[in-house]
């Protein structure tokens, strides 16, 4: 942002980078012929970004970066190793990208990210976001990713020398890096219910909770293999925690699905009976919606709580009142074992107060002190699971068996339909 | 690149380490601690140590699970302080310092 520092200003400032022409460049940058086919189609192009950002700040690394890619593009060949950089007491937080060809672009020779964790739900003010962009811009080469796949913020391209400095400054502001490496790493948790109704705990508060408890490990790896959290408030699954993380904890309820008289007959007039039948009994994955006597009725007993008639009818519907979470493990990508999705290994927990807490608390440092000596090296907790059995593994960590945990945990996987 | 010590010059890689495993001895341990701002002293002796009889044995660096474990076995910490002793020690991690400073390659793997 430029001249973004003086927040009290009065002054309307421009964002720099986001009118930057592409291609109109005062000769700062090389030619880039392969990479300008990337600006030629009808999406957004990180190119378009690069060349701006690097028209505006005149750093010679953007510029080295551009053509090394330029390059790889030629040869069909990528350039970057890795290697060691932290900042003192930290085995993590920083990915190492040096040029396997600085003598050819010595302006590109390093290019490190620096993962820095997000708020809970993303919650950020503007004074911390023109923070966290100033210092950036000051030591590294400006550019963002908000938020990578591992939902840390990717601040790309420092070079090692200027490491230590940069994350001095952000953490005296109240930043701090992420996980990486065979340890915890940054958690994901969607708005929560700062800003949905739908949210069946404070997943934001578990969320910080759960990783402060867990911030030596963070910085410091030194389990199996990694381990990753993401806190979904309801079974809509914002974050993807079951497809994305080893520990999915998704809000759920054990009662009944809360129903409104006047709202559900205010949305039938609205929609029509047609759109009732159509949208929301015939679509519901377990049959549990019928029709008595001409009103709406749920069988709680057949509910596996895939949202979608409370997503078709959300003033009309609402999650129960007895909330919770459900914890589902073992969801992860490809690497040995193919992709997996979470199995449910705790279908209800209370979630309310801080005792609650420390009771999932010391339930995850158990399930984690039986993945240090069952797992082997590079396994995720999910696969010595599998390796070894469901029984084994609730034996290990003293949970009693459930017919949930065997039985497939939901129906639908959090189907979501463009409503 | 390479370092000199007691007038003989060792080769090492861009990053610090020793190309050759086999010129490693005291001295040039502490001249490569030098170069990480560590002063050697009793306990770091204790883990490189540690670190070379694993590497001769398995011909591979341990994980960092294995040497808190040691550790923790060892001075009758728990992982948690253990692994703070260790980080105590070298401030850029086992990996990074500890490895360097005894002379293994450097551990490869994305980290």
């Amino acid at each position: 942002m430029v001249g973004a520092t003086d927040a009290s200003s009065q002054e309307v400032h421009h964002c720099g980078g986001c009118h930057a022409e592409g291609n109109g460049n005062g000769k700062f940058l090389n030619p880039t012929p392969m990479l300008d086919e990337l600006e030629s189609g009808p999406w957004p192009s990180f190119i378009s970004g690069f060349k701006g950002l690097a028209e505006r700040t005149k750093k010679p690394m953007l510029r080295g970066v551009m053509d090394q890619l330029e390059y790889s593009y030629n040869t069909k060949m990528g350039y970057w190793k890795g290697g060691l950089v932290t900042v003192d007491g930290y085995g993590a937080g920083i990915i190492t990208r040096y040029s396997m060809i600085k003598d050819k672009f010595p302006e590109a020779a390093e290019f490190h990210t620096m993962r820095i964790q997000p708020a809970p739900g993303l919650h950020y003010n503007t004074a911390m976001l023109r923070e966290l962009c100033d210092i950036w811009e000051k030591y590294g080469s400006g550019i963002i990713t908000l938020h990578g796949q591992t939902g840390d913020i990717m601040l790309q391209g420092i070079e090692q020398n200027k490491v230590q400095q940069c994350f001095d400054e952000l953490n005296r502001k109240g930043w701090d890096l992420g996980g990486a490496g065979a340890g915890m790493r940054t958690a994901v948790s969607c708005i929560g219910p700062g800003r949905c109704e739908n949210a069946c705990y404070d997943n934001l508060k578990l969320h910080l909770k759960t990783l402060k408890h867990f911030v030596g490990v963070l910085h410091r790896p030194e389990w199996n293999y990694k381990l990753k959290f993401k806190f979904s408030g309801c079974p809509n699954d914002c974050t993807n925690a079951i497809m994305r993380s080893d520990l999915a904890v998704i809000g759920t309820w054990r009662d009944a699905i809360q129903v409104d008289r006047d709202e559900v007959n205010a949305w039938v007039e609205k929609k029509g009976m047609d759109a009732l039948v159509n949208q929301v009994i015939n679509l519901c994955p377990t049959k549990a919606i019928s029709l008595k006597d001409g009103e709406m009725h749920i069988e709680t007993r057949d509910c596996v709580r895939c949202m979608h008639c409370l997503n078709v009818m959300p003033k009309a519907l609402s999650p129960g009142k007895e909330r919770g979470i459900s914890l589902l493990m073992g969801g992860k990508n490809t690497l040995k074992v193919g992709v997996n999705m979470g199995s449910l290994v705790i279908p209800f927990m209370k979630m309310e107060d801080d005792e609650d807490i420390e009771a999932f608390i010391e339930q995850i440092e158990e399930i984690i002190d039986w993945w240090e000596d069952a797992g082997l090296d590079h396994e995720r907790i999910g696969e010595t699971i599998e390796r070894v059995g469901l029984k084994q593994f609730l034996d290990g960590v003293g949970l009693e068996a459930d017919i949930n945990m065997v039985s497939r945990p939901r129906d639908n996987p959090y189907f979501k339909a463009p409503y | 690149m390479s370092i000199e010590v007691n007038g003989v010059s060792y080769e090492t890689d861009e990053n610090g380490y020793l190309v050759n495993l086999e010129d490693w001895n005291e001295d040039v341990a502490v001249k490569l601690a030098e170069g990480e701002d560590i002063r050697m002293e009793e306990p770091h002796w204790d883990l490189i140590k540690f670190l070379r009889n694993y590497y001769e044995e398995y011909q591979i660096a341990p994980a960092v699970k294995v040497l808190t474990k040691a550790i923790a076995a060892e001075k009758g910490m728990d992982k948690k302080e253990a692994s703070e002793f260790l980080y105590g020690m070298f401030p850029k991690g086992p990996a990074l310092q500890a490895c360097k400073i005894a002379g293994l390659p450097k551990p490869t793997g994305c980290v």
